[in-house]
C-alpha cells in the first residue's frame, strides 16, 4: 500500500533557471514524475502552491543578496531533505567570478544607482548557508542524474553518482582523448563525471562544467598544460574561472596559480 | 605448421572467408584522430598507409611512405571492450503488484574475428582468460563470446615508442593463442602476407583462401621482420625479481613523487587490456517498480573502489597509484602466476600527464643499486 505521495518542492535563487529547465525537459519522465510525487512548489512549472513542510526540496542557485541569506534558512526549515542542484548552488556559480574582485565597483560601473543594489560581496554556494543533504554537480545538471537522484530519494537508497573523472566516461564511450591524440586541453582529468564526455566525443577539451572530481590534483594538470600543450597561465587561471570558479579546488589552485604568476 | 603466401591483392579474400564463415569482423581503423578498433567491412576500412607516433602521454598519426595495412602499434582501445564491455546490464526486474519477475540478459551469438591482433594482446587475451573463466566463478558473457572467437594475430615488424613487449617476454612474435597470424611483407617490387595456421580453425579458414606455399626465404622474412621490431622497443623494464623488489619497497619515497603527478583519472587502467575491475550498479526508477543491475567498468583509482563502511581504504592519490602499479607488476604473480603487464605501453601514452610505468619501477630499482 502507498502511502502519502511526497512533497516536492523546487527554489530557485541566483541563478539561470537551466537546472530547473532539464527538469522540465525530462517530459515524458516528468509526467511519471508527477504521478509518484506532488509538485508543492515549483513556480516554473505551475502556479499551484501548497505549503510545506516538504519531503524534497531541489535548490537551483548561490546565496548573493541578504534577503536570500535569509530566504535559504527558511527553505531548510520547511524542507525534509535538500539537494542543490547545478554548479550554482554547489559552488557558487559564474556569479562568484565576483569573489575575486570588488563588488562594489562592478556595480558601480552596471547600474545607474548602485546604491539602490543591496548586494553581497560573495556569491556562496547553499552548504556555506544551511546543511546540504545531497549535491548534484553540473552546469546545467544532466537529465538522467536529477530522475536518478529523485527515484533514489522515492525509493530510500542511496543515488548513483560517481564522483570519478569525465575521463572514465569517456574511455568507457570509446572516445579517443583529445588531449593525448590532439594536444588539446581537457579538464576531464579533475572533472567530476556526469556528462558522459559531451565536449570530447565532439572534440572539444572538457570544460569543467561539472565542477572537480572527487580529489582532484589540478597542479599537475596545470604543468602538464603548460609545459607540454603551452598554454599561458593567465589562460590556465582562466579555464578555471568559469561555471565553478569558486568550487573549492579550483579557487585554491587558480588563486595559487595568480600568485605564482606566469 | 604449414606457411603460405597471399598476395595483397588477395587480401579482400580473407575477409570474404570471415563473413562466409559466419565471422563479424572487428579490427584496427581510423577514427578521431587514432588508431581504435572498430567493424571492418572491407579492407579499405583497415588505417592503410597510416602510423602512429607514441611517447609518454602523446600520440599522433603520421603518413607512412608505402601503403602497408598493419604498419602501426597498439592504440587507445583494446579487445577486452568486446569479451568484458564497457557497461553491461546484468538483469532487470519488474514488480506487478505482489510478483517480482526478473529477467536475465541474453548472452552474446554472434561470431566475433578479431583482426590485427598484436602478440601482447595476445598475451592480454589469455591473462583475462584466468580472470574471467580461469577460476570456480565464469563470467557467463566473456565465455560465451571467447568461444565464439577466432583471433587473426598480426606479427609485429616495427615497434611503436612505448612498447615494451621484449622485456615482459610476451612478443613481438605471435608464439600461441591464435587461429591464425599474418607477417606483412611490403618491398618496392612485393606487398605479400605470410600465414601460419595456429589452431585447426585457423587451417580451415587458410583453406578457403587463395595462397600459395612459401618459400624458406620467404619464411625467413618473419624472422627479421620481428627481430627489427624487437630492435626498436622504445620501452625496457628490467623484469627480474620485480615482485620482490616492489613488494619491499611499499614505503619508498617515489611513491610520494609520482603522486604529485598522478591525477587519479584512471585513463591507465581503463586502456589496460588487462585490468579486469568492474563495479556493480543498482538503479530503479521513479514509480519503483522497475529496477537493473549493470555492470560497469571500475578503476582501483576511484574512491569508491575501496570504499568500506566509513570510508575509502585508499583515500590517497599516494596509495592509489601504487595499488595499481604493484598489482600490475607484484600481486598479479601471487594472484594468477603471470605479469599483469604484457608490456603494450597504453597506460604510458594515454596518460594524460606522461606517467611512465617503466620509469616508475626503473627508479625505484636503480635507489636500490
Ligand atoms: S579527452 Fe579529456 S576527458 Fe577524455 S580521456 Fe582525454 S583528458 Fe580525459
Ligand atoms: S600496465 Fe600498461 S603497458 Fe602493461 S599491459 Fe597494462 S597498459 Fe599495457
Ligand atoms: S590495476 Fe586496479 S583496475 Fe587494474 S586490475 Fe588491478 S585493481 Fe583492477
Ligand atoms: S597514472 Fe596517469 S593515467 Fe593513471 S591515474 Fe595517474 S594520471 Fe591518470
Amino acid at each position: 500500500m502507498k502511502s502519502r505521495k511526497p512533497k516536492l518542492a523546487v527554489w530557485k535563487f541566483a541563478s539561470c533557471d537551466g537546472c530547473q529547465l532539464t527538469i522540465l525537459d525530462c517530459e515524458d519522465e516528468f509526467l511519471k514524475l508527477a504521478s509518484e510525487i506532488e509538485i508543492a512548489y515549483f513556480p516554473e512549472a505551475t502556479k499551484k502552491v501548497v505549503k510545506g513542510p516538504y519531503d524534497l526540496s531541489l535548490v537551483e542557485g548561490s546565496i548573493t543578496t541578504p534577503h536570500d541569506a535569509k530566504r535559504i534558512q527558511e527553505v531548510r526549515n520547511a524542507s525534509k531533505y535538500l539537494v542543490t542542484i547545478g554548479a550554482c548552488a554547489t559552488s557558487g556559480g559564474i556569479q562568484a567570478l565576483r569573489n575575486f574582485q570588488n563588488v562594489a565597483q562592478f556595480a558601480s560601473i552596471v547600474y545607474a544607482r548602485p546604491d539602490y543594489i543591496q548586494t553581497l560581496e560573495k556569491s556562496t554556494p547553499i552548504s556555506a548557508n544551511v546543511k546540504v543533504d545531497f549535491e548534484l554537480q553540473g552546469c546545467p545538471i544532466s537529465k538522467h542524474q536529477i530522475l536518478e537522484v529523485i527515484s533514489a530519494f522515492l525509493n530510500h537508497r542511496k543515488p548513483q553518482i560517481p564522483a570519478h573523472s569525465v575521463c572514465m566516461e569517456c574511455k568507457a564511450k570509446g572516445v579517443v582523448c583529445v588531449m593525448v591524440a590532439k594536444g588539446i586541453p581537457c579538464l576531464g582529468p579533475i572533472t567530476h563525471a556526469g556528462c558522459g564526455a559531451l565536449c570530447p566525443a565532439y572534440n572539444r577539451g572538457c570544460y569543467g562544467c561539472y565542477g572537480p572530481k572527487e580529489t582532484p590534483n589540478i597542479p599537475s594538470l596545470m604543468r602538464w598544460w603548460e609545459g607540454e600543450l603551452g598554454v599561458k597561465r593567465q589562460d590556465s587561471v582562466r579555464v578555471l574561472r568559469t561555471f565553478n570558479s569558486a568550487a573549492k579546488p579550483f579557487e585554491e589552485a587558480s588563486t595559487q596559480m595568480e600568485k605564482e604568476g606566469a | 605448421m604449414e606457411t603460405a603466401i597471399l598476395s595483397r591483392e588477395n587480401f579482400g579474400a580473407l575477409f570474404e572467408s570471415l563473413n562466409k564463415l559466419g565471422y563479424s569482423i572487428v579490427g584496427p581503423t581510423i577514427k578521431d584522430g587514432a588508431i581504435i578498433y572498430d567493424r571492418l567491412q572491407e579492407v579499405s576500412d583497415l588505417p592503410i598507409g597510416w602510423t602512429d607516433e607514441q611517447t609518454a602521454g602523446k600520440y599522433r598519426l603520421e603518413r607512412r611512405t608505402d601503403e602497408a595495412l598493419f604498419g602501426y602499434n597498439v592504440g587507445p582501445h583494446s579487445w577486452k571492450k568486446y569479451l568484458f564491455p564497457p557497461r553491461r546490464r546484468l538483469w532487470k526486474a519488474n514488480r506487478d503488484g505482489k510478483t517480482l519477475k526478473i529477467e536475465t540478459e541474453s548472452l552474446p551469438e554472434e561470431k566475433l574475428a578479431f583482426l590485427g591482433v598484436r602478440a601482447c594482446e595476445i598475451q592480454a587475451i589469455l591473462v583475462q582468460d584466468k580472470v574471467f573463466q580461469g577460476g570456480t566463478h565464469k563470467d557467463p558473457y566473456y565465455q560465451t563470446q571467447r568461444a565464439r572467437l577466432i583471433v587473426i594475430a598480426a606479427n609485429c615488424t616495427e615497434a611503436g615508442g612505448t612498447c615494451f613487449c621484449v622485456s615482459m617476454k610476451t612478443g613481438p612474435r605471435c608464439t600461441k593463442g591464435f587461429d591464425l597470424v599474418i607477417t606483412e611483407i611490403l618491398e618496392a617490387s612485393r606487398h605479400e602476407f605470410v600465414l601460419e595456421a595456429g589452431t585447426p580453425t585457423g587451417q580451415e579458414l587458410l583453406a578457403h583462401l587463395p595462397v600459395r606455399a612459401a618459400t624458406p626465404q620467404e619464411e625467413q622474412r618473419v624472422d627479421e621482420g620481428v627481430a627489427n621490431a624487437a630492435r626498436q622497443m622504445g620501452r625496457h623494464l628490467d623484469t627480474s625479481g620485480i615482485k620482490e623488489l616492489l613488494q619491499r619497497n611499499y614505503e619508498h619515497p617515489r611513491w610520494r613523487e609520482v603522486a604529485q603527478r598522478c591525477l587519479t583519472c584512471a585513463n591507465c587502467t581503463i586502456v589496460c587490456p588487462t585490468c579486469f575491475c568492474s563495479t556493480v550498479e543498482d538503479t530503479s526508477d521513479l514509480t519503483g517498480d522497475h529496477a537493473e543491475r549493470w555492470r560497469n567498468w571500475d578503476s582501483c583509482f576511484t574512491m569508491d573502489f575501496s570504499h568500506v563502511h566509513g570510508g575509502s581504504v585508499r583515500s590517497s592519490p599516494l596509495s592509489r597509484y601504487r595499488q595499481w602499479m604493484t598489482h600490475k607488476l607484484a600481486s598479479w604473480h601471487d594472484q594468477f602466476d603471470t605479469s599483469g603487464c604484457v608490456g603494450c605501453g597504453r597506460c604510458i601514452t594515454w596518460c594524460p600527464v606522461g606517467i611512465d610505468i617503466t620509469e616508475e619501477t626503473n627508479a625505484i630499482r636503480k635507489s636500490e643499486s
